[in-house]
């Protein structure tokens, strides 16, 4: 390779980091000390590359330890890996989390997208720049994209760097709390709320998805054995690969990250190819703001997702699966950790599954800020260590998906009606729901309602259904507009709630439910700052790889910006919304993926159905 | 050529591609031959293993899933050491050695006292690093051994050549798809010139000039009677010159003052001949030297014609610009200047010389204008206009038919021979040469482009040695050997152990490395030992001004600027 490093040397705690990562480093030519072997000898080639994919990990390591990468750590880290210390810095400034400049070892996150904006994270944010100065590092809190704590908000992600890092959501976020957590560490923060506090629902009888949470103590495998657990992996072993892609399809079980792509198909095209290793990738990378019901699952009963990919994986025929786990989420990476121990521990996961002589291995890859990432290509580039960048399709996953090689990526969700569809079968399953759209379905219920928090439904409830669940607008408010499928979905409106809350169901109405989003705004919400807000939040997470979406969510800001200054021009803002319709347009046409097709649905939605910018004449 | 009948690469480029293990030996291809690596990369990409085997550490060896960090001129050692381990493991490609070569019982005798232990106490590279090169070598489906001048510029360069062709013989990695042995060219066309019989004993295709029958051809197509003798090899005419036969030179687009070895005796000889024409597009130091300059076209761009590359590939050059000035085509001057000395040549265009090369060169004779248009280059030999292209040479060997076989393949047995400038305790350094990426040769033509990553004129020296004799990096030190002194700013370059020097051949104006080098040259080749100069380094405060002059544009500083770590 041809690596140019620059003199900055790593401090003992960074090369400490990373070499508890990698362990230590042979000889001079990686990182090690030099000696007379290097003289005469090197192996840079393939096996060093090779390790490429733990470029994210080694980062992480360093930002964990001590707060930001240095030119030093960066070095460390391109000699250890092989990679060229320019190419870790391209990785490193992809991603929202690493910092690649000096910043103190303690930082807050402020949660100021959507769902915490209905709920006062202006307030809070107005709050927080009195007493500490305005939101930057160097004054210990930012502003961040949605974490995925919705039915808390307004949300915060306190952060301390250290031997060990100390991670900490809060929610509801006081200014209080915030400044203790920079005072005297996230450790001194009273204990986050038990994950069964996400689950309205959680107890009640009749639940599939959610049955265990609250139930059982998410870190004991043996509650979870007690409860169901396993069995869908027996009944698996029992039929046989291709019998259990069968039972898939008969479920005719759909993707839920937002596609809605026929799980089983997905899953039958990539067992048939010739190519090994195939891989199973879990897509955690649940960043869609107003989206948290993967995290309810990976924190409330995490055993359920280590189950659901041991059988996906054996269905398939691969030998090892990735949790890619969104950054944001410290309790759940705890959490899967954990039962990824304890099932390996148990026999449920390592070179001989359950006795059968089936090996498989989970590992879990942490994202870092970056709602591309979810993204079903961009996935496999951040987990191979590269910056997350979508991938042009073809080929799809199927034939060349991480590292090269057939995969299969499926969500959280979608993951964890496997062991359901195993029990009962898919003809069963499928008799749940409607004829489009089969199963138990979870949904996100935040904004201005009484008990925000994950509701699970079978397919077939309207919109009002689900509002209702969650107890309504509280009183003395009405309801303004409601926003499905999170900001790249759109908007309905207050008189809209008979939409039944199915795939076939949204599609009928020209909206979609996209990763299952219900965000209610009442009628205290300004509506053209959350879209602008949404705007400001596409225009901050494109990748940049394409020019339509690069260019475009930029313009579609700066658009949205002039009308909220041009309020009263009505010339100029009929101006401006025809360029959003040309931006728009271009956009969804045009980009590479999902990110910039979908920038200006929400947008759209809300000039169209809501009527939201006229009205501000 | 000795070895299996024609000058030139086994290989085609492509090839590389498929090839399953690459050797890069005595070749820094990834900073010298730039396009060949990237062939070699797609091979890498694929999957390939590759080998470095040089004595530096340099950018290939980073490629390289093994690096074998021999000592200078040991070559001969180390392959007598791999092919005795691919013996010894029972590995040798038997059918191919009993069918198509000759010699290998002589070569099994002289590789036997090379066991690993004695190659490695010989070389210095581990002998587990040697075992395992012989055993992929010999196990691979399609390899290929890739050389350049850390092979050729040695006293016994030609002999370095045999060893490595005799691995390819055990192996049977000739001849076949993949399998090959590609000397890497320096030049665009350093294989046309060699081709067009720019070579003393040849004439164009290849053919000997001490060939009756090959003579008599040119000599009705000509119309004149030639001398059956063969012409000086560069360093005989040196010789010839020092002893004052050779009186009058004519040299057409070479810079030897600043090129060849021991250079300060170069200039001597220039300035002490009768006459010297210097044709160029370039007013070069050698030039400087010359009673008449004919300056002539770019051959690039200026000019109509071909080149072949290194996998022998012709392709057309066409015109793009006129010359400026007075600058006339090389073939107009040839003309002009026969037109002078009584000899009235016709006005030929490229196509029609080109025409007439056809006529007398099997291997070029089916090559017509029309198809090396259409097909944008072919590989020689193509002696008929209905093809077949040769992507490889020597597929022959594999021939069932001994008839078809032909000439089989001699084994060598060279002798191991270090450097011809030994180390002792007043030279206790070894100075070895190259290129750098962002330069070519003396520099003349790449040294009007600005590059960020060029640092000019330097000597590489490892940390330890630089720690040793108390050196920092981009200090000015003198570098001292038997024959002369260049003052030279010290660059710090990991890739180098202690006692093993680096210089760059490209800046002559700057340090001119060729004031040390030493001209023991290949008894065969003629080419000079420029990879292995015993120094020795001080330190000094004398100001490089005024003894050679470091180009004011090289700014050192910059360098630690702009790599220095962010504050």
């Amino acid at each position: 390779m041809d690596l140019k490093f620059s003199n900055a040397e790593p401090s003992e705690d960074e090369r400490d980091a990373v070499d508890r990562l990698l362990g230590f480093g042979e000889g001079g030519w990686h990182g090690g000390e030099r000696d007379e072997q290097d003289y005469r000898r090197a192996h840079t080639g393939r096996a060093a590359r090779s390790r490429r994919h733990l470029v994210m990990e080694a980062l992480h390591a360093v930002n964990d330890r001590i707060g930001w990468i240095s030119p030093g750590a960066l070095n460390y880290v391109g000699k250890r890996l092989s990679v060229a210390p320019a190419d870790v810095y391209s990785v490193a400034t992809f991603y929202a989390l690493f910092s690649t400049h000096p910043r103190p070892a303690r930082i807050v996150h402020v949660c100021t997208d959507i769902a915490c904006m209905a709920r006062g994270s202006k307030e809070l944010c107005a709050g927080l720049e009195k007493k500490l100065g305005p939101a930057g590092a160097n004054n210990g809190w930012k502003h961040s994209p949605c974490l995925g704590v919705c039915e808390r908000a307004p949300a915060a992600m306190a952060v301390e760097a250290g031997d060990p890092p100390h991670e900490h959501l809060i929610g509801p976020a006081a200014v209080d709390a915030i400044v203790l957590a920079l005072d005297a560490g996230p450790a001194a923060l009273a204990a986050e709320a038990p994950p069964a506090m996400a689950v309205p629902q959680a107890g009640q009888e009749g639940l599939m998805l959610l049955k265990r949470v609250g139930r059982i103590d998410p870190e004991s495998i043996d509650d979870y054995l007690a409860a169901d657990g396993y069995d869908g992996l027996r009944r698996a072993f029992e039929m046989g690969p291709g019998q259990v892609i069968g039972e898939v399809k008969d479920s005719r079980l759909m993707g839920r990250g937002g596609a809605a792509f026929p799980a089983g198909v997905k899953w039958e095209s990539t067992a048939k190819q010739p190519a090994t290793p195939r891989y199973l990738v879990c897509n955690a990378d649940e960043s869609e703001p107003g989206t948290f019901k993967d995290r309810a699952i990976l924190e409330g009963d995490p055993f359920a997702l280590i189950e659901s990919m041991t059988i996906a994986g054996y269905a398939i025929g691969a030998a090892r699966g990735y949790i890619y786990l969104r950054g944001e989420y410290p309790r759940a990476f705890r959490m899967l950790r954990n039962a990824i121990d304890r099932a390996r521990g148990r026999g449920f996961l390592g070179d001989n599954v359950m006795g059968t002589g089936w090996g498989f291995e989970l590992e879990i890859r942490r994202g870092a800020g970056a709602y591309i990432c979810g993204e079903e290509t961009a996935i496999f580039n951040s987990i191979e260590g590269y910056r997350g960048e979508p991938r042009s399709k073809p080929p799809f996953p199927f034939e060349a998906g991480l590292f090269s090689k057939p995969t299969v990526v499926n969500n959280v969700e979608t993951l964890c009606n496997v062991p359901l569809i195993m029990r009962m079968g898919g003809a069963e399953y499928a008799k749940i729901g409607t004829e489009g759209s089969t199963g138990p379905k979870l949904f996100c219920v935040s904004g201005n309602l009484v008990r925000p928090g994950v509701y699970e439904v079978p397919f077939g409830a309207t919109l009002g259904d689900v509002l209702k669940l969650a107890g309504g607008v509280p009183q003395g408010r009405t309801l303004q507009a409601v926003l499905l499928g999170g900001a790249a979905g759109g908007f309905v409106r207050a008189d809209e709630l008979d939409i039944p809350l199915t795939f076939e169901g949204a599609r009928a109405n020209n909206t979609t439910l996209g990763s299952g989003v219900v965000l209610a705004f009442d009628d205290t919400v300004d509506l053209s700052a959350i879209l602008l807000r949404i705007a400001r939040f596409f225009r901050d997470e494109s990748c940049g790889q394409c020019v339509p979406c690069r260019v475009g969510t930029v313009r579609q800001e700066e658009a949205l910006l002039r009308i909220a200054h041009n309020g009263h021009n009505a010339a100029a803002v009929g101006r401006d919304i025809g360029l959003l319709r040309d931006v728009g347009l271009v956009m969804k046409d045009s980009s590479i993926c999902g990110l910039g097709q979908a920038a200006w649905n929400a947008v759209e939605s809300a000039i169209d159905r809501l009527g939201v910018l006229k009205e501000s004449r | 050529m000795t070895v299996f009948g024609a000058g030139g690469g086994t290989s085609s480029y492509r090839e590389a591609e498929d090839a399953d293990l690459l050797v890069f030996w005595g070749s820094n291809a990834r900073e010298a031959h730039p396009i060949f690596f990237h062939h070699a990369l797609k091979a890498i990409h694929k999957g390939a293993k590759v080998y470095s085997v040089d004595p530096r550490r340099a950018k290939t060896a980073e490629w390289a899933d093994s690096w074998l960090g021999l000592d200078v001129g040991t070559d001969v050692a180390l392959a007598y050491g791999i092919g005795r381990e691919i013996i010894h493991a029972g590995l040798v490609n038997e059918a191919f050695v009993r069918n198509a070569t000759t010699g290998f019982d002589e070569y099994v005798a002289a590789a036997e006292p090379w066991t690993l232990e004695v190659t490695s106490r010989e070389t210095g590279v581990p002998a587990e690093l040697i075992r395992q090169l012989a055993h992929d070598y010999a196990t691979a489906e399609r390899a290929q051994i890739c050389w350049t001048l850390g092979i050729t510029e040695h006293h016994n360069g030609t002999d370095n050549v045999r060893s490595l062709c005799n691995l390819a013989l055990l192996t049977g990695h000739v001849g076949r798809w993949g399998s090959g042995l590609v000397p890497l060219r320096g030049q665009n066309n350093v294989q046309g010139g060699g081709d067009m019989g720019a070579i003393p004993k040849n004439l164009p295709g290849f053919q000997d000039v001490g060939n009756p029958e090959h003579r008599a051809k040119f000599e009705r197509l000509w119309n004149v009677t030639m001398p059956p003798k063969y012409g000086m090899t560069l360093s005989e005419m040196m010789h010839a010159m020092d002893e004052g036969h050779l009186t009058n030179l004519y040299i057409i687009g070479e810079n030897p003052v600043q090129s060849d070895a021991d250079s300060s005796a170069v200039g001597r000889r220039l300035e002490n001949l009768d006459h010297l024409v210097v044709q160029d597009i370039f007013l070069t130091k050698t030039a400087s030297y010359a009673h008449v300059v004919l300056p002539c076209a770019a051959a690039w761009c200026e000019s109509e014609g071909t080149f072949t590359n290194s996998e022998r590939r012709i392709q057309r050059v066409r015109k793009a610009l006129e010359p400026p000035g007075s600058a006339k085509d090389d073939i107009e001057i040839m003309r002009l200047i026969a037109e002078r000395l009584g000899r009235g040549w016709p006005q030929q265009t490229a196509e029609q010389v080109w025409d007439e090369l056809r006529a007398v060169s099997p291997k070029h004779h089916g090559m017509t204008y029309k198809l090396l248009d259409e097909r944008g280059g072919l590989q020689w030999p193509f002696p008929d206009e209905n093809g077949p292209e040769s992507p490889f040479l020597h597929a022959r060997l594999w021939d069932k038919d001994p008839e078809k076989r032909g000439q089989p393949a001699p084994f060598g047995t060279p002798k191991h021979s270090l450097p011809v400038d030994k180390l002792n305790d007043e030279f206790p350094l070894r100075l070895t040469t190259g290129r750098r990426l962002t330069d070519y040769n003396t520099g003349v033509q790449s040294g009007g482009f600005n590059s960020p990553i060029r640092f000019g004129g330097c000597v590489d020296m490892s940390p330890e040695d630089m720690a040793r004799l108390g050196i920092n990096e981009w200090e000015v030190v003198r570098v001292t050997s038997r024959r002369g002194s260049v003052l030279a700013p010290a660059r710090l370059e990991p890739g180098l152990r202690p006692g093993l020097l680096f210089m760059a051949c490209n800046f002559p104006d700057e340090v001119d490395v060729n004031l040390l080098t030493i001209e023991a040259n290949d008894p065969i080749s003629g080419t000079a030992e420029f990879k292995a100069t015993a120094v020795k380094v001080e330190k000094t405060n004398d100001d490089p001004g005024r003894e050679n002059s470091i180009a004011d544009s090289t700014d050192y500083g910059r360098y630690d600027r702009e790599f220095a770590p962010a504050k």
